[in-house]
């Protein structure tokens, strides 16, 4: 069977068990579909958080980022799985405690404040219709790229695939999907990554395999190997950098904006109880880092195969590089994607990949091998893991599971984001502010109309992503670190903590952070309108943009902290309640009222 | 002891927890894997420079255990003061 049809057969199958989820398991209650009922199994609940998570950047871009960054990658690493502990112990069980819908409701209700609860269905839909675009963009690129269908029409299935188990099934179709959807992408993930370490290790653990000797007789390890073949080309090293104040920060904001992303959070609304919660936690960081222990030994290998795929015998040697011509099919295959672009700048019909950035290198190149610049001028970092497969000489069945695999990551992620946005429009809005006495069976219409609505609008802005949207990463968690983690926090960990303080806190944090990100990247990311241009030797500090949010967390806690200090102390029936929600007993499940 | 009491006792003992959790979760993610990355990566596990593995693979397997400890530590907890659900 050629790879077109068999990726159309996995494709095809992964669509259909999502559809039939989809029927099985329909919502009957606002419960059903706002928590799935209340009755997820916290290891289920650890698979379907580990797909919720895990999305189109997870698993297509991470690995890229880290081959073409080595250590500096890390804060992604630590910052996408560190935050994990804050939500395990700051967050999850408590929230689960309080034993209601949605992230905003618990502000309003904490800060006894109907422009608390406003404010954070703000920030909540700002979060995640921005990292919804970018899943979205995922859904489309994946169709187009492994089933030759336009993007447009790959969106227009993704989109309707969603509505189906998304709007019929609510939270519990999507918790169901999410299972499914982890078990697909975590096998994606890890059979090229067991093969590849295979093939260049003898190991076929990927994680003991980057720490492993070659192979190939050499008897280096495989960094070391590493690191001498990219700089040997004249880049940086993999290995030996060092940490940053900007790094760490960037790891804390990126921890800090995890633990604060709701739709996230909601997830652990669904475990019977609280010591599930915390549990859960657990099972969700390790469902998680089965990927993320994989993606650095995906990254570096991918990256030295790349390397010694051009660079075939010593650097300067005459034979040195592959000629043109002698290129293998995955190179010919994604030359037509556009994604690897090469350029035969000095006319000797081989190919020179090296850093020509590096002017020491560039200049002694040009003199002693002739080479007249870098020759692949587009290695799109995404290919380190979409061609992974054909690069280890797979079979098709390998390829098509990469294709369903990178697909199911971006819808479960989607369909998690969406559910945040549209229960924040009918629970929180609607019955929260402007329809108290809706009856539940209209609330749950409403909910249904309001996740049909939602992934309308994500799908227009999948059809149409603004310029921007690459740094939603930024703006996302930013938002999440600087606004909604602070006063999640503050309202469990400081009964003290009253209604002015957590507003307060809230805008300045907010703002701040949005802020920093506009002048550095252009105001609502406009181009040129940026006052700043975006370098380090600008950064205030050293802080670039996307590390800004932990910065904004702790001017939230220093003005939260200040102005309740100055205003009318908590309601004593608000300190009953911080009360009860920091021990478990009496939990019950979570209710509406 | 009255159940005010109890609960705050209880709070106590999970915020003191939290606090050795959340130092071990400090030193592992910044001092170890960002700070120190230097000297540690002088010293190797395998084929991995220490302070690399730590930024890339240690850090991770530590979060995971930390998360593990704590939940059973406060399920303890819940059962010692007599707060756990059921």
């Amino acid at each position: 069977m050629d790879l077109k049809t068999i990726t159309y057969l996995v494709v095809g199958f992964t669509f259909a068990v999502y559809i039939g989820i989809a029927f099985w398991a329909r919502a009957s209650s606002t419960k059903e579909f706002y928590i799935a009922g209340g009755g997820v199994h916290p290891i289920a609940n650890g698979m379907a958080t580990g797909a919720d998570w895990m999305s189109a950047a997870s698993f297509i871009s991470m690995a890229g980022l880290i081959a073409f960054n080595g250590y500096g990658a890390s804060a992604y690493l630590m910052g996408w799985t560190g935050g994990y502990v804050l939500l395990a112990m700051l967050l999850a069980p408590y929230l689960r405690k309080f034993g209601k819908f949605t992230v905003p409701e618990f502000i309003g209700d904490r800060y006894y404040s109907q422009t608390a609860r406003i404010v954070a269905v703000i920030c909540l839909i700002v979060a995640s219709i921005t990292y919804v675009i970018g899943q979205m963009k995922g859904v489309g690129v994946a169709f187009s790229r492994f089933l030759e269908i336009s993007y447009d029409a790959g969106l227009y299935i993704g989109m309707a695939t969603v509505f189906l188990y998304a709007v019929l099934g609510g939270m519990k179709g999507i918790t169901y999907t999410q299972i499914a959807q982890y078990v697909v992408l975590i096998f994606a993930y890890t059979i090229p990554a067991i093969f590849i370490s295979l093939q260049l290790t003898g190991n076929p653990l990927p994680q003991l395999g980057l720490g492993s000797t070659m192979g190939d007789g050499s008897d280096m390890y495989l960094l070391q190997k590493l690191d001498q073949t990219i700089t040997d080309l004249g880049f940086g090293t993999y290995v030996n950098q060092t940490g940053s104040l900007n790094m760490a920060l960037l790891t804390l904001s990126l921890m800090i904006g995890t633990a604060g992303l709701p739709h996230v959070i909601v997830r652990f609304f669904t475990v019977p109880k609280v010591r599930d919660a915390r549990a859960s936690a657990g099972w969700a960081l390790v469902f998680i880092a089965i990927l993320y222990t994989t993606a650095p030994a995906v990254g570096a290998m991918a990256r030295l195969n790349l390397t010694n795929t051009t660079q075939i015998a010593a650097v300067g040697a005459p034979e040195g590089n592959l000629k043109y011509e002698d290129r293998p099919s995955w190179f010919q295959n994604w030359e037509k994607t556009g994604l690897l672009k090469f350029e035969d700048k000095n006319g000797d019909g081989r190919i020179q990949y090296y850093n020509d950035k590096n002017a020491a290198f560039a200049e002694k190149a040009k003199a002693e091998f002739g080479w007249n610049g870098n020759e692949l001028v587009t290695v799109d970092a995404d290919i380190m893991v979409l061609a992974n497969p054909e690069i280890a000489k797979l079979p098709n069945w390998v390829i098509a599971l990469v294709a369903a695999g990178g697909l199911a990551a971006a819808l479960s992620t989607a369909a998690g984001l969406l559910l945040a946005i549209s229960s924040a429009v009918s629970h929180d809005l609607l019955k929260g502010v402007f329809v108290k006495d809706i009856s539940e069976k209209n609330e749950l219409m409403a909910s249904r109309i309001a996740m049909a609505g939602a992934i309308l609008v994500a799908g227009y802005l999948g059809l149409h992503p603004p310029g921007f949207a690459a740094q939603v990463v930024a703006l996302a968690f930013g938002i999440a670190a600087a606004s909604l983690f602070p006063v999640l926090m503050m309202g469990i960990f400081m009964k003290s903590m009253n209604r002015q303080g957590a507003v307060t806190g809230m805008l300045v944090g907010l703002i701040t952070t949005v802020v920093y990100i506009f002048v550095y990247k252009g105001w609502f990311f406009i181009p040129g309108t940026n006052n700043l241009p975006d370098n380090a030797a600008n950064w205030l500090f050293g802080i670039s943009p996307g590390s800004f949010g932990a910065v904004g967390a702790l001017l939230n806690f220093i003005a939260a902290v200040i102005v309740s200090k100055m205003t009318a102390p908590t309601p004593e029936h608000i300190q009953h309640m911080v009360e009860d929600i920091r021990i478990p007993r009496g939990a019950g499940t979570a209710t509406g009222h | 002891m009255s159940l005010n009491e109890k609960a705050a006792e209880y709070w106590k003992a999970n915020v003191r927890l939290l606090m050795l959790c959340l130092v071990i979760w400090f030193v592992v993610g910044y001092v170890l894997s960002i700070m120190l990355v230097g000297p540690l990566n002088n010293i190797s596990l395998g084929g991995y420079p220490l302070g690399f593995w730590f930024a890339q693979q240690g850090s991770i397997y530590v979060f995971v255990a930390l998360i593990f400890f704590y939940a059973s530590r406060m399920n303890k907890l819940d059962r010692q003061f007599d707060v756990h659900e059921d």
